[in-house]
């Protein structure tokens, strides 16, 4: 089977971006102290990436896990919570 | 406005949740499911099998009207090291007949049809309601609170899901540490139900289970799974957020070359990718457990981290049904009390106590610390698929009898006999 990226996986899924709010919020300034940065490959979305030293995160393909909020070592850098009603990952199979 | 009083309101329509709105819905009682999906199912994801006993007792025969995929008939335990892998099966065909042992599914489809049993007993399903917030009353749970909706109760079961916010806001839950959880990565691939018949060597409508441990996780404390549906397989692989904390690979590289293994590959060739999911399992069990009740309120299935790995085995959902079943009966015990204080709900903490619930928990208590020996990731499956390794290999060189092979690769795998009689007897004293 060809190997795929993140983005054509996460391609497959159906999602109901919620363009309103963002569910999950980064203090980047906090994530800028962070060494380790275990979310980068962490997120089985991989949806944390960094370049120059900075984190970008895009929530619009989130599976909702809750990975990044546990390996987060740095207090207070994520603010994680589900996406409102009805809006985010819609698991087909699950 | 005047807020809606509920007898019990459910936060999440998975097994624990719908299997309590379903019984307390056959009582007669006034219940809100509220699940924050658009339908029920859709947030939720596992590796892929049921053990029946929980549900059947419940909602006897439940496969003849849910929509299961394959009663599991073979169980494969499989090592994996580079090109070598070291297979274990073994084979029930009594599985594949009434009443089914286990059974894999696909949440999306079987969470609606538990949710939908429960609706049609009588409770309200709400879907594509997050709850915020629970609503406190003299430091008791009195109701929930949905954006501006307020939904009241005489209890609140939060069966919201590993990282239960709602167990963390009623102050019964702690934050857990990445040692304490697995994160599970998992793709659904499509392939025809001959296809997967043939080869997994099935009749009919049997179904497989297989774990794989070694470097599918790069020696990550983890493993692989992989279960058989109707037409797709499910699979994919656990590793301890802890592991992942200080890896040096990505989760999603390690499942692409997971596919590649050439272990797998053959397994899923020709399939088609349909899904790409991820979910946290509460693996610590115990050492993970919140308060299980308080004032109004009581935690349920993921929620509660009733979840049983013992590496040859990983079980979820059954606990959470049946932990469904106790929270419904504390429920109508207070009822009967009319006594929703956290004493007047204790009989929950007596339920599940004397069910296999906190029965296997406690027996099974040290397991989670046994799996987690980095030795049970590297170094094992080095030994024993070595072993084979030598055992079938003929080169012409001078003849070494087994044991002396055994003794060899012991040796070369650094582990020490002591060492191996230790875990060996650790094993099976705690598994």
């Amino acid at each position: 089977m060809k190997r795929m990226s993140i983005e054509q996986l996460l391609g497959i899924n159906k999602f109901a971006v919620d363009d309103d709010e963002a569910h999950i919020i980064l203090k980047k300034d906090i994530c800028a102290a962070c060494m380790d940065k275990p979310c980068t490959f962490a997120c089985p979305a991989g949806l944390y990436t960094e370049k120059d030293g900075e984190i970008s995160f895009d929530y619009a393909g989130c599976l909702e896990c809750g990975t990044c909020r546990t390996v987060c070592p740095k207090e207070g850098a994520i603010s994680w919570q589900y996406p409102r009603g009805g809006f985010g990952i819609n698991f087909r199979y699950g | 406005m005047e807020e809606e009083k509920f007898a019990t309101i459910i936060v999440g329509a998975g097994p624990a949740g719908s299997t309590a709105a379903y019984l307390l819905a056959k009582e007669g009682l006034d219940v809100l499911l509220i699940e924050k999906g658009a339908t029920p199912g859709s947030k939720n994801m596992f590796g892929g099998r049921m053990y029946s006993h929980a549900l059947h007792k419940i909602i006897p025969n439940f496969w003849e009207e849910a929509p299961v995929e394959r009663p599991v008939v073979k169980e494969t335990i499989t090592m994996m090291n580079g090109s070598r892998s070291v297979s274990m099966d073994f084979q029930e065909v009594k599985w594949g007949t009434p009443p089914y042992h286990s059974l894999t599914l696909l949440r999306a489809d079987f969470d609606a049809w538990l949710a939908a049993k429960a609706e049609e007993a009588g409770a309200m399903v709400a879907c594509g309601i997050r709850v915020d917030d629970l609503i406190r009353e003299n430091g008791r749970v009195v109701g929930i609170q949905a954006g501006e909706d307020r939904m009241l109760a005489d209890v609140v079961i939060a069966a919201d899901g590993v990282n239960s916010l709602i167990a963390q806001k009623a102050g019964l839950g702690k934050k857990f540490s990445p040692k304490q959880v697995a994160t599970g990565i998992k793709q659904v691939i499509q392939l025809s139900e001959e296809t997967i018949s043939q080869r997994f060597q099935l009749s009919g409508n049997q179904g497989a289970a297989q774990l794989f441990v070694g470097d599918c996780t790069k020696g990550m404390h983890g493993g692989g799974f992989l279960y058989t549906n109707k037409s797709s397989i499910s699979l994919g692989l656990v590793v301890t957020a802890g592991a992942l904390q200080h890896s040096q690979y990505k989760i999603i590289d390690l499942m692409e070359d997971f596919k590649e293994n050439p272990h797998i590959a053959p397994l899923i060739e020709g399939g088609e990718i349909v899904e790409h999911s991820a979910h946290l399992v509460p693996e610590a069990g115990l050492n993970m457990m919140p308060q299980l009740f308080g004032d109004g309120i009581l935690v349920a299935g993921d929620a509660a981290g009733f979840v049983l790995n013992l590496g040859y085995i990983v079980r979820g959902v059954d606990f959470a049904i049946a932990s469904g079943e106790a929270a419904a009966k504390a429920v109508l015990a207070a009822r009967a009390n009319n006594n929703f204080s956290r004493q007047g709900l204790s009989t929950y903490q007596q339920l599940l106590k004397e069910s296999f619930v906190m029965k296997e928990l406690v027996a099974y208590r040290q397991a989670p610390q046994f799996m987690a020996n980095p030795r049970m990731f590297t170094s094992y499956p080095q030994l024993v698929t070595g072993l084979m390794g030598k055992m079938f290999t003929v080169d012409g060189g001078p003849p070494v009898r087994l044991l002396g092979k055994v003794f060899s690769q012991i040796k070369q795998s650094k582990i020490g006999l002591t060492q191996l009689a230790v875990d060996g007897l650790k094993g099976a004293r705690l598994l």
